[in-house]
């Protein structure tokens, strides 16, 4: 059935394998985190010439919020590639050719879109390599923005990273400063797996919309990895444990660092990575502590913040005195300003359910 | 019309004729073969497309054969040797025959739901193919994926249960061929119900945009399960759409062999030299139900359908040309019939997976083969 012969397809590169450091000390350099994800891809792009990326706007542009600027200019067209308003194409594309061995890193610019494009997400880049036996990898990173706080209403404002880990066979990173947007990017890019990569426009220290000073921290200029699954105690205490991702770290770092000068101490956790969901680390600091607060601007129901308190139920049965949930609830994010700010997980809802919580018996 | 293949776009909006008469096809098969131009199939290419056909019938004879064995006297369809869906091509060879004729192992096919002929025709290890549709540990996929998720590195080979969505990741295996200077091509495969979905107009799109070597086929088998292509689909011919996307896009009619090996030699060809994607759609025929279990109580055209049989239809067009003799189609046969009945017995004997390792390979970590 050869009737056509043509010369064998030869890899050019192997991805690069040699072990990188494991969250090293963070040095006195300070990026934002947008330029710290940047500064992981190039590092990326520049030792394994199989990673490209590619999406809407992410070329001259540079990404609507920041999260490929500057590499068009170094890598050129062929590797950074403006794509069609066309995610089911673009996105069934990268998991091709991460079927084939390269190393796509693919942006779907809103997570909002996702229901566009869904099919080749779950059904394609997550379950590939379950369905292969093991046989086909699927190296990719699907870079997405996600998260409200600026009036961009109810179709470019949410979170969803609930929804994504609710289904198997993807990892989903969550980073909340610049340090670990780097550390991750790096562990995503050489994860032999489809590593969803989730950034909150509000950590990303972006000019033009409010920010928290945290969006700008240290970070070092070496290639390191922040191992994917893996949570962070950002801050001891023993009153309480606050377990929280992304924008929300920010804010409860905020009110714990307030709440301390009464006296209340909080112990705050990172997840960092949803899939898989570091439920020891959450479990070990609520025997701890014996009360849990999550914080999580996702939609409440059905989703990570049941998801932690379930990992402590059926860890430590009788450890929890206490737990309470500040999400969004389960209603669309509102357009008008201040409607949006009474359902996102502000610093005074987390406030008063701190204070509710340390007051428990 | 000389020969079957049309370029469109097509002038009429009416229902495609059912398959023409053997005769008929009979008459424009050796119409393109007496072209000296036309087909430039060898006899020994001719018998390589039928020897494909007869392996690949003979090998779905066999499941269907096994799928119905214990699934008597009331049909269970999660029970059984084989057990679940069971989507079977046949009627649909002269397809994976013609155009995978032009691939070699290093080009890449994605095909649909109803795989087994496209997987057999670009040359899946047979015991793979049986073990993984009867669920056994020998399995492509260990018995994780099915029959309708077929994974085969060796042959870069895969499918899809969802319609139209194996046409994008064909994009990135020719993306990845493109880039690194191999002249391998991508096929992707699907039916024409699966035309009117996005992700085959975003396909052609950008395969077309990006210049990228795939080869875009269309099996036009009449039914998207019970609707008839005439409820579904705005166009007399798939083929016309190809120039909404500035690609290079011919209709293949009556199922004929010869004429998808040459249409799709011509795709394949452009696509290695740098020409950029081609779409073929091809008439073929849906000679067993949409499923194992599908009585058909829908389709009108049932009656006839036996008599469109492509592969006794191309046996005695071969044996009418003098291209072989009765004795080579009993050789034929029983070749396929031996080779089949030892993937069958592979998967038959094979062990099943251990329910232990049901969590296995979701991610990759110490997983690999």
């Amino acid at each position: 059935m050869t009737t056509a012969s043509h010369e064998t397809a030869q890899r050019t590169t192997e991805p690069t394998r040699a072990p990188l450091p494991v969250e090293p000390d963070p040095g006195t350099r300070r990026l934002s985190t947008a330029k710290a994800m940047v500064e992981a891809i190039a590092q990326q792009m520049r030792s394994n010439e199989e990673v490209f990326v590619l999406g809407e706007d992410v070329g001259a542009y540079g990404g609507i919020f920041s999260s490929t600027t500057g590499l068009l200019d170094e890598f050129g067209p062929d590797r950074v590639r403006d794509t069609p308003i066309s995610e089911t194409a673009f996105i069934g594309l990268a998991t091709g050719a991460a079927v084939e061995g390269m190393r796509p890193i693919v942006e779907l610019m809103f997570v909002d879109f996702f229901g566009v494009c869904m099919d080749q997400i779950y059904n394609h880049m997550a379950k590939i390599h379950f369905e292969s036996g093991g046989n086909v990898t699927v190296p990719m990173v699907l870079t997405t923005a996600t998260g409200g706080g600026y009036s961009d209403g109810a179709q470019h404002s949410q979170c969803l990273w609930g929804t994504f880990a609710h289904l198997p066979g993807m990892k989903v990173v969550v980073p909340a400063t610049p340090y670990d947007a780097k550390g991750l990017m790096t562990a995503a890019v050489r994860c032999d797996d489809p590593v969803v990569y989730m950034f909150h426009k509000g950590v990303m220290g972006l000019p033009w919309m409010a920010k928290n000073p945290r969006s700008v921290g240290p970070v070092p200029e070496e290639e390191y990895e922040v191992p994917i699954g893996k949570a962070k105690v950002v801050r001891e205490g023993t009153d309480l444990t606050i377990v929280t991702v992304s924008l929300s770290l920010h804010h409860s770092l905020d009110v714990a660092e307030k709440l301390a000068g009464e006296g209340i101490d909080a112990e705050v956790i990172d997840l960092r990575t949803i899939v898989p969901l570091d439920r020891e680390a959450i479990a070990a600091s609520v025997s701890k502590t014996k009360r849990l607060l999550v914080v999580d601007e996702d939609y409440q129901s059905f989703g990570l913040s049941g998801e932690v308190i379930a990992s402590v139920v059926e860890r430590e049965p009788t450890a929890l005195t206490a737990v309470e949930r500040v999400c969004t609830p389960d209603v669309p994010i509102p357009y008008a300003h201040d409607l949006e700010y009474a359902v996102l997980p502000t610093r005074d809802r987390i406030e008063a359910a701190v204070r509710r919580l340390a007051g428990a018996k | 019309m000389v020969g079957g293949i049309q370029v469109t776009p097509q002038q009429t909006n009416q229902q495609m004729p059912q398959q023409a008469t053997p005769d008929t096809a009979q008459d424009q098969a050796r119409d393109v073969a007496q072209q000296p131009a036309g087909s430039q199939l060898l006899e020994t290419g001719r018998r390589e497309l039928l020897r494909t056909m007869i392996l690949i019938r003979t090998f779905e004879e066999a499941i269907l054969r096994d799928y119905h064995a214990d699934k008597s006297p009331a049909f269970d369809i999660g029970a059984g040797l084989i057990p679940g869906e069971m989507h079977l091509s046949a009627g649909q060879e002269p397809v994976a025959a013609g155009v995978c004729a032009h691939l070699t192992s290093d080009d890449a096919v994605t095909a649909t739901h109803r795989p087994h002929h496209l997987a057999i025709a670009h040359g899946m290890d047979l015991r793979r193919l049986a073990a993984e549709i009867f669920g056994r540990e020998t399995g492509l996929g260990h018995g994780r994926g099915g029959h309708m998720h077929l994974f085969d590195p060796d042959t870069h080979f895969s499918c899809s249960g969802i319609i139209a969505e194996g046409y994008p990741p064909a994009l990135g295996q020719a993306f990845a061929f493109r880039t690194r200077g191999s002249d391998a091509v991508a096929v992707a495969v699907t039916g024409e119900g699966a035309a009117n979905q996005g992700g085959f107009h975003e396909s052609l799109n950008l395969a077309a945009l990006w210049h990228l070597p795939v080869v875009f086929v269309v099996e036009d088998n009449d039914w998207g399960i019970s609707v008839p292509r005439s409820a579904s689909t705005s166009v007399a011919s798939n083929a016309a759409r190809g120039a909404g996307y500035g690609i290079p896009a011919v209709r293949v009619e009556d199922n004929a062999v010869e004429d998808i090996h040459r249409a799709a030699g011509e795709a394949v060809a452009r696509a290695r030299a740098g020409g950029g994607p081609s779409l073929i759609e091809v008439h073929t025929l849906r000679l067993w139900g949409h499923f194992e279990g599908d009585a058909q109580a829908y389709r009108s055209d049932l009656e006839g359908v036996p008599g469109h049989d492509p592969i006794p239809t191309y046996e005695s067009h071969l044996v009418d040309q003098g291209v072989l003799g009765e004795s080579d189609l009993e050789v034929m046969h029983a070749s396929a019939h031996e080779r089949v009945e030892d993937a069958i017995g592979f998967a038959r004997s094979s062990p099943t997976p251990d329910p232990a390792d049901a969590l296995k390979y979701v991610f990759s970590e110490g997983e690999r083969r």
